[in-house]
């Protein structure tokens, strides 16, 4: 859980993950090109969210695939969300929404 | 339908290939973490695959297309709800490696259709799925879950969000 941690406390890392979440399956080059990072940064940021477990990777003929793995998020999760605690913090995301939206 | 895995799930258990491979295919133990589901995938390939929810109903969820126990094994997976029933059965496929005392256990799920609806209940699914397999083997009891815990709201508006 260490890795996981140390992996997620970093904006870059947290970034790739979003590119991967709104596009599973991506190359490191299509990684590297909606970004201001150099090949050799993301190439190393992407080691550490693999080893971390948060990155899988898959080998499609020359070409190698990177997903995010949602997992270790989902164990975090269940460790300090019970079960009946996520109904209630819903409701308090909903209303947070909301609010937040109403003010634009 | 792209030829690229849609969905790619890793999970570290605590484990051996073969206690891994029987609680994914027994449905004895299945029925202690899968949402309280019978799932039978002991088959040969061509056999069905086949579910048992906890009302006791059946539903052919496809059938076995490869089977090396403790190593893979690979099914279709028909969708079973009301909002992707319809759709063409999708593709899933176990690996169990062997690494450092542990089994590396990886999901990959494609073959959808284009436009598909399904994968949104997969993608909520199967992490819940696997965090309770594992605490299952690690622990001997599973994480308090059902299926409707992962397609209440929240989990439908975090996909709903994904795949925006």
């Amino acid at each position: 859980m260490d890795a996981v941690f140390k992996a997620l406390a970093d904006a870059s890392r947290r970034e790739l993950l979003d590119r991967l979440r709104a596009e599973n399956g991506q190359t490191l080059g299509e990684l590297c090109a909606r970004l201001a990072m150099t090949r050799q940064a993301v190439s190393k940021h992407l080691v550490l969210l693999e080893e971390a477990n948060l990155v899988a990777t898959v080998r499609r003929g020359r070409e190698k695939l990177h997903y995010l793995n949602p997992v270790p998020i989902h164990e975090i999760a269940e460790r300090w969300i019970g079960k009946f605690e996520r109904s209630r913090l819903q409701a308090l995301s909903d209303m947070k929404q909301a609010l937040e939206a109403g003010d634009e | 339908m792209s030829d690229k895995p849609k969905f790619v799930y890793v999970i570290y258990i605590a484990s051996t290939p073969d206690k891994v491979w029987q609680a994914l295919t027994d449905p004895d133990q299945t029925e202690k973490y899968w949402f309280g589901y019978r799932v039978n995938a002991n088959g040969k390939v061509g056999a069905p695959f086949i579910a048992r929810n906890p009302g006791g109903e059946d539903f052919d969820k496809g059938v076995i297309l490869e089977s090396d126990p403790p190593r893979r094994i690979a099914c279709t997976w028909r969708p079973q709800h009301d909002n992707d029933r319809h759709e063409r059965p999708s593709r899933v496929t176990f690996d169990l490696a062997p690494l450092r005392g542990q089994v590396r256990l990886t999901i990959v799920h494609d073959d959808f259709d284009e436009g598909s609806k399904a994968f949104e209940s997969i993608s909520r699914g199967w992490p819940a799925v696997l965090s309770s397999l594992k605490s299952y083997l690690e622990t001997g009891r599973a994480l308090e879950m059902s299926a409707r815990d992962v397609d209440d709201k929240s989990c439908a508006a975090a996909a709903a969000e994904a795949g925006a």
